[in-house]
This record gives C-alpha cells, structure tokens and sequence, in this order.
C-alpha cells in the first residue's frame, strides 16, 4: 500500500473568465504521506480554503489532477466520488458542523450510516472514535451540552470514524480559546502520529507549528516551506 | 540582571556552593540558558562585594558554601514584587533589518519577510514538537521547564504574527504609494553640537 494519501498534481482554481476572472490557485503540487500533518498559511485571499475544498473533492479544479488514496478524482463518477469521500475524507471546520438534534455519538456515526451501515453496527465504531478524543463518557451528550472544545473533539472523532485516513481542516482552532484549540491540535497531531495524514489550514502561526510541514500560500502559489527537523537543536528537551 | 536575582532568590532557600548553585539554576529554567561556573563566582563575588551574601562554612570535601545576608533577603523580596521592565534600548536585529530594508531601492521586501517567516516557523515547529513530549507537567522541575518553553514559543509566535501584519502594511503603503526607497539625503548634517537655537522672547 502507497504511504501516499493526497496528491495534488499542478492544480489551479479560476473563477470566472476573462479579464474578471480570478485566479486562486495557480499550479500547486503537493503531497501528503500517512503519519504527516501538513499545515497551510498565508494571508485572507492566498488560497488557502480553496485548496482545501479541491483536496477535498468538493470542487474540482480547472487544471491539474487530485489524487486521493490513488484514486484520480476527475476519473470518478458523481457517486463514486461521494463514497470516496465519506470513506477516505474527514472534514473539521472552525464551527464544528455538529448536527444538533442527535447525540454525540449518532453525529459520529453519521458518515457509516450514509454509507449504508446498520445504527447498530455504526456505533461501535464511532463510540471508538469518541474514545480516542477523550469524550466516551459524553456519547449521549447532544452538542449543545458539549463545550466549544468538546464539540470540535466531536468533530475529530467524526473525521476519522471508520478507518478514515485524510483528514482536511479548516482553521479548527478559530472559535477555542488557547488552552482548548492546543487541546484539539493535540487530538488531531495524535491521529495523524497513529498512522492517518492531515492537511490544516490556518493563520495562527502557533498552531500550524504542530505540523510537520508548513506551506506557505501567496497568490495561489506556494512561496515557500518550512520542515520541521526531526530533533530540536534548540532545547535540550523535557526534564525528567 | 535576572542571573544575579536568580542566584540570590536560590540562595534565599538556604546556603549553597558554586556548582550546586548552577546545577540548581539549570534545573529550575529547563537548562534553557545554562551558566558556566565562572559566571557564577563573578556574580557570587559581586553580591558579596555588596554585602547580599556571605561565605560560610566549608565542608568535609572543601565545599565553599555561600548564604544570603538580611540585605539579600530583602533585594529577593523586592526583585519578586517588582515588574521586570523592558527597556527599548535593546536594539531589535528584526526590526532593524526590515526597517532599514523597505527604505532601500532593488530590495524585494517581501521575500526578506518569508525568508524570515519560514525560519521562524521552523523554530515554532521545533518548540512545539519538544512541548508535544510532555502533556502535563508532574514535577515543579518539569512545570518551570514548561514555562520557559511556552514563553518562547509565544515570543516566536509574535514575531510570526509581526511578520505577517508588516507584510499587509507594506501592501497598504505600495498601494497608497509611500513605499519608494529613500534617496541618500545630500545635506550632509554638520559634525560637532547642533548650534543653539534662539527662543522667541529669550
């Protein structure tokens, strides 16, 4: 099995045409591999949302090719598009997108049901993924009695419910205060150490600074790129 | 100078001598800036000479062990209660560099910011990945090891975040065209005091 879980293979994004047409992203390649956190910076217009929804197939783009799990997406059929995406693909937003009248545990099972699972055969799943965020004991809980935190906990649980392995977010932390977005960035760094891969797209610098790699959008383009090595010069390290 | 204060407050919980008084500053601070012996009995020479320690006795295998007088007692609680203040004359490298570099012609500035913003991320990410060993702390050694790790991660944060604000002011400035560079000013400024200027109605 390829270790490579994305691939963006000189992807751009117009919108509109002619002399209105706007460019959001301009010839991107990019690879994510299992057990990588990528983060994406750059200012408000760089591209960075919209990189995300062409990784993530919901739309596609005007050139280049996305690679998912080595499926080519502009190869797939509507509806084998949608299955790709609720099998492999697991989406956390900045405003968590719970549903909120069912539970905790039935918005994780969700993405399993849609894909056909029986409620009861979901859940055992998705009370596992609510374990490893640390919310098991809310299972029953609805998301308006889960703190912002918890919701987004939530949210992790239910990007990687069943074995899903890309997961794409949206600046995640954007409505936690610190403690909790580091909280959340730790959940989502330990996923990612346990064998999925992740793209993260925010402009708080603390935060993308989880990420093994950080790219850095201008004008659709990627400018640069920082790669974290794999021991710190710079400490000594943790007292015992 | 906080080293001195450092020395003196360690000092504060009973005598000590110069290697016991390093290794106590390391662990304390996370061995983040470690001292060499000879700093400390400089220092422990001149808060003797000011009379906030003095020499006490020497042990079995020679150990010249120093304790803190009541005037060093009182400095330790005075250095405790006061703000630490940062003055402006530490001249900034940065902020030296970019301002000097957005007055000059044929520089592109804003590849002199990503040059410097990739670096500094590299830094945020090597903190950060160290930070990441430990959730949450389960000695006092390893709580201060924490706060010294999350202040330069915050301070790396900031100079981030300065970063990305001076690159959308310097867009703003293009904009509005106050960006050229400065030509050299060809009065050349006199050597020697400014002369004095006469006030109305001196």
């Amino acid at each position: 099995m390829s270790d490579i879980l994305l691939q963006l293979d000189g992807v751009s994004m117009q919108y509109g045409r002619g002399e209105t047409a706007i460019t959001a992203l301009a010839g991107i390649d990019l690879l994510v591999r299992r057990g990588e956190l990528v983060a994406v910076m750059g200012a408000s217009g760089s591209g960075k949302s919209t990189l995300l929804t062409v990784a993530g197939g919901l739309t596609p783009p005007t050139a280049g090719e996305v690679i998912v799990e080595g499926h080519w997406l502009s190869q797939l059929s509507a509806r084998e598009l949608a299955t790709l995406r609720r099998r492999s693909l697991g989406f956390v937003f900045q405003d968590f997108n719970l549903i909120p009248s069912p539970t905790a545990l039935e918005n994780v099972a969700l993405p399993l049901e849609l894909d056909g699972w029986t409620s009861t055969k979901a859940h055992r799943p998705a009370l596992d993924a609510l374990n490893i965020v640390e919310l098991g004991d809310r299972a029953q809980h609805f998301p308006s009695d889960l703190s912002g935190g918890q919701q987004q906990r939530v949210a992790i649980a239910r990007a990687v419910v069943g074995g899903r392995s890309l997961i794409l977010a949206d600046e995640p932390t954007g409505a936690l205060d610190s403690t909790t977005g580091e909280l959340v960035l730790r959940m989502l760094r330990s996923r990612v150490d346990a064998g999925a891969g992740g793209i993260l797209v925010t402009h708080d610098a603390r935060h993308a600074a989880w990420a093994d790699r950080i790219v850095f959008l201008r004008d659709g383009r990627i400018a640069d790129e920082s790669r974290a090595s794999a021991v710190s010069s710079l400490l000594a390290g943790s007292p015992a | 100078m906080s080293v001195r204060q450092s020395l003196l407050a360690i000092l504060n919980q009973g005598p000590c001598y110069g290697y016991q008084l390093r290794s106590e500053f390391d662990r304390r601070t996370g061995s983040t800036w470690p001292l060499n012996v000879g700093q400390i009995y400089n220092t422990l020479d001149r808060l003797e000479r000011d009379g906030l320690v003095r020499k006490a006795d020497i042990d079995a295998e020679g150990q010249n062990y120093v304790e803190i007088t009541d005037a060093g007692r009182t400095e330790v609680a005075e250095w405790l209660g006061s703000p630490v203040v940062r003055t402006l004359a530490t001249r900034d490298e940065l902020a030296i560099k970019l301002a000097i570099a957005v007055t000059l012609p044929g520089v592109d500035i804003a590849q002199v910011i990503q040059v410097q913003r990739t670096a500094t991320m590299r830094t945020l990410q090597e903190l950060t990945r160290t930070k990441n060993a430990t959730t949450d702390p389960e000695s006092s050694e390893q709580l201060a090891w924490l706060l010294v790790i999350d202040s330069l991660i915050f301070a790396a944060e900031a100079e981030a975040r300065w970063l990305d604000h001076s690159e959308s002011r310097l867009a703003r400035a293009r904009a509005a065209g106050f960006a050229a560079p400065l030509p050299l000013n060809t009065e050349v400024p006199k050597r020697g005091r400014p002369a004095k200027t006469v006030q109305a109605g001196a």
